[in-house]
């Protein structure tokens, strides 16, 4: 797929894939066996039909590949762009053995931004085809992230009335706060959420559940069944000395002021960021790779990762390690962070790394690191960015007592149905499996939509 | 949804602003200590600002400000009738409230709008209220009034004497404490006054209670930005507080980080400033 050179890219915050066109689609999409016993469906946590859609594809039929995508996705240009499909589908595909699977994530994005340039949701003469709100039941989604608007979209398909309560002032999750727009451009996501209103989904922005307003508060308003998708929001910190100099950040902090609000075009908008000239990342998954390929584009002069383990253990996907390369980040493995130093006035000045080598396998088969006695790095660095993981946000949960939790603290549910230890109360999402994927999220709002729909005696 | 003002009253020329707005989803669960996250335009922050006084009946909440930058500005641009763009609350932990006795509030600045709220909670559970607000001059002294209605004593110091002890808050606090038996100090306001504050109740050994105020993003916890070192611990003011033991907290670390963005919100106010043709104050 054709993408943007990494020595322009670094300038700018536009897409970074630039996508199929038809000529490219058409190819690709012939190349499909269209096998009889089509695997790649199986490997899709949202049971997309891949099969039927690349063969319309194949033959120019644009929409109905749309239509067909639709059924079990309500969010197929954002899962084109941001799903590891080498996992998924295009790892279950026939072809993969060859090195050269069906490239079903970009047909995927293909069709769909083909389909919303013809048809925008938003204009209102089109809308014939998009769907209301028919029955008299009505039914709520707590957060906005991808695992609640696959919730909504499935309910109001079948002329459910959806309405989604968002802590924030804009809707989307971490598809609008964390992931940057260089790799899934907030229009895509705006696009997706205008459709879904256009099929009768409510979005109530500013209301924070377990504070503004309780679960029960949402069952007195005549909610017959509740969905919790509030993601995994909690930042984890390192417990170092100096973690709170200033220059000192979390991810979530550093992408949420970049991306929702967009702060890097201070000073037209009014949210100040810090731009490091020396940044350091620590981490080593998609998240500090998010964070460092901002950095870049914010002017940094240079961009370390720093990551305890070597390059091969890294969790980030292939690929976004790649661009992060192909953009000069540059890593700084086997090595783990001990302490921040900083100025008189409180801001950081460096970073103390502890030199680490691989050890014996453990368990798991995994060799960890272990340090190498005596061996200290320091790095002169304005800004760290701390992108070790998240944990479960306590804010609805403490609210919320009966909600049973599991020893993670993340919420138990019932895995054939998605219903909490509450009845019609149902979690998917970042908030029951810990931080994890955009797709997986949406199965599990799509199942507990089933769930729903079951109970309210509608046809599947 | 609108968060429609249905009265502005300005308490200090050109500085403090009392706004009550239409948040009828959020008046019926504001506690003393909650606070909301505001945002005035599209392009703009999200910042914090305490609930300073509630009616569920009419579905209002108030909030006191002082323009110190581009967003109180910007909110100081709205007129009644005007709506603000986004709040979202009631957030923050609320005050521990129970009845213990007598209970000294102390406010500086813009904080005795917040202490305000919390003494009359406090006075609402049948504790005896001693308030003592502070300020430059006797016109920056705010809610003495309102204070007066439910405190046994309201005691003042003013820095140039204008009115009440000529001095800081912490003397008459010093004074009062050395002769009655006080069960908690609560105290709100600028972060030098509340280390002063807890370096006075400390030597007294009275339980102390502060709200910090630091830098915000989310509010729900989701950042980190708010981050404060209580007894050698990071806590999250959004979600943790943003009431701390005075005794605990590492104030000068909250000094520090609240000038974490000093030149990009000089830059930010003086465009403001362009902009709608205004001198920048100090
Ligand atoms: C920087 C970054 C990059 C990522 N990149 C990828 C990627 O490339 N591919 C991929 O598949 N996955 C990626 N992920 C992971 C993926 O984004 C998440 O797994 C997914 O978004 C989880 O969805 P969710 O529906 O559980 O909730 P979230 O997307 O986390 O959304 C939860 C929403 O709930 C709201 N909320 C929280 N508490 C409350 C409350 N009390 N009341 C009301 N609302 C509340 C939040 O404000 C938020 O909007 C990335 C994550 C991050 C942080
Ligand atoms: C929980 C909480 C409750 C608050 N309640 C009130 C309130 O009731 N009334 C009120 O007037 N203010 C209150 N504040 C402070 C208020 O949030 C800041 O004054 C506001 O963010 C400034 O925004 P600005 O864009 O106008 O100015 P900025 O351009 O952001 O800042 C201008 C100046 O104000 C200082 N400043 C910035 N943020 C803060 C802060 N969080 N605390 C103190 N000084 C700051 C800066 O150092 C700078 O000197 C509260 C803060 C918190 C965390
Ligand atoms: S403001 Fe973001 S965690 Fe407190």
């Amino acid at each position: 797929m054709p993408e943007q050179d990494p020595k322009t890219r670094i300038h700018n915050f536009s897409e970074v894939a630039l996508g199929y066109n038809l000529e490219l689609a058409i190819t690709e999409a012939k190349r499909c066996l269209q096998c009889k016993n089509p695997t790649c469906q199986q490997g899709c946590p949202v049971d997309v039909d891949c099969k039927t859609f690349i063969r319309f594809v194949a033959e120019g039929k644009l929409e109905e590949a749309y239509l067909t995508i639709q059924k079990t996705n309500s969010l197929p240009a954002v899962c084109g762009r941001v799903c590891p499909q080498e996992n998924q589908c295009e790892g279950s595909c026939k072809l993969a053995p060859t090195g050269q699977p069906i490239a079903i994530g970009r047909l995927e994005r293909f069709v769909a931004d083909s389909y919303y340039a013809k048809h925008p949701c938003d204009d209102d003469k089109k809308q014939k085809e998009c769907i209301g709100p028919k029955s008299r039941h009505k039914v709520a989604a707590i957060g906005s992230g991808p695992s609640s608007l696959t919730f909504a979209g499935y309910l109001a398909l079948r002329g459910i009335k959806v309405t989604i309560f968002e802590a924030l002032h804009e809707a989307g999750g971490v598809l609008v706060y964390g992931i940057p727009e260089f790799r899934l451009p907030k229009k895509i996501v705006h696009t997706e959420l205008e459709a879904l209103k256009a099929m009768g989904v409510e979005i109530k922005t500013n209301y924070v559940v377990g504070s503004t307003l309780n679960l029960q508060d949402i069952f007195d308003q005549g909610y017959e069944a509740i969905f919790i998708g509030v993601g995994a929001g909690l930042p984890r910190f390192l417990g170092l000395e100096g973690e709170n100099l200033i220059g000192v950040y979390s991810a979530n902090e550093y992408l949420t002021r970049v991306n929702l609000m967009r702060a890097y075009k201070f000073p037209d908008y009014d949210t100040p960021l810090p731009r490091g000239q020396n940044v350091v990342v620590i981490g080593g998954g998609n998240v500090a790779m998010d964070a460092a390929r901002t950095a870049l584009r914010l002017g940094a002069k240079k961009v370390y990762v720093v990551y305890r383990r070597t390059q091969q253990e890294m969790p980030a996907r292939r690929e976004e390690l790649h661009h992060a390369l192909d953009e000069g980040v540059r890593l700084k493995v086997l090595s783990s962070p001990v302490k921040f130093l900083g100025d008189e006035q409180g801001k950081l000045q460096k970073l103390v790394l502890q030199k680490m080598e691989l050890g014996e396998p453990d368990a798991s088969g995994r060799r960890s690191p272990i340090p190498i006695p005596g061996q200290f790095e320091e790095i002169v660095t304005d800004l760290a960015i701390i992108a070790v993981g998240t944990r479960s946000n306590p804010l609805l949960l403490q609210a919320t007592p009966q909600l049973k939790l599991n020893q993670r603290g993340y919420i138990e549910i019932n895995p054939d149905t998605g219903e909490t230890s509450i009845p019609n109360v149902f979690a998917g999402g970042d908030i029951v499996t810990g931080a994890a994927t955009v797709v997986l999220a949406m199965g599990a709002g799509r199942k507990a939509a089933q769930e729903v729909a079951k109970r309210l005696k509608l046809t599947a | 949804m609108g968060f429609k003002i249905v009265k502005k009253r300005v308490l200090i020329p050109g500085r403090v602003t009392e706004v009550v707005f239409l948040a009828p989803d959020i008046a019926p669960t504001a506690k003393p200590g909650n606070f909301v996250i505001i945002r005035v335009r599209e392009n703009g922050e999200r910042i914090p600002l305490t609930i300073a006084d509630k009616n569920p009946e009419q579905g209002t909440i108030t909030i006191v400000y002082l323009v110190v930058g581009t967003t109180t500005a910007l909110l100081d641009l709205l007129q009644e009738g005007d709506e603000i763009l986004d709040v979202c609350g009631p957030l923050g932990k609320p005050t521990k409230i129970e009845k213990k006795g007598e209970v000294v509030c102390i406010g500086g600045g813009t904080g005795i709008a917040a202490m305000h709220h919390i003494a009359k909670g406090h006075a609402e559970v049948g504790n005896k209220v001693i308030s003592i607000i502070g300020a430059r001059t006797k016109d920056f002294l705010l809610f003495e009034e309102e204070l007066a209605k439910f405190s046994a004593e309201v005691l003042v110091a003013t820095n140039d004497g204008s009115k009440g002890h000529k001095g800081l808050v912490t003397e008459v606090l010093d004074s009062y404490l050395a002769n009655h038996t006080v069960q908690e100090v609560v105290a709100v306001g600028p972060v030098v006054m509340m280390k002063a504050v807890a370096e006075v109740t400390k030597k007294y050994n009275v339980f102390t209670t502060v709200s910090l105020n630091p830098i915000m993003v989310d509010g729900i916890g989701m950042c980190g930005a708010c981050r404060v070192s209580v007894d050698g611990q990071v806590k999250f003011a959004c979600v943790d507080g943003p009431e701390f033991d005075a005794h605990k907290v590492d104030f000068d670390e909250l000094m520090h980080r609240l000038n974490s963005y000093k030149q990009q919100e000089e830059l930010s106010y003086k465009q403001f400033c362009e902009c709608h043709g205004k001198e920048k104050k100090n």
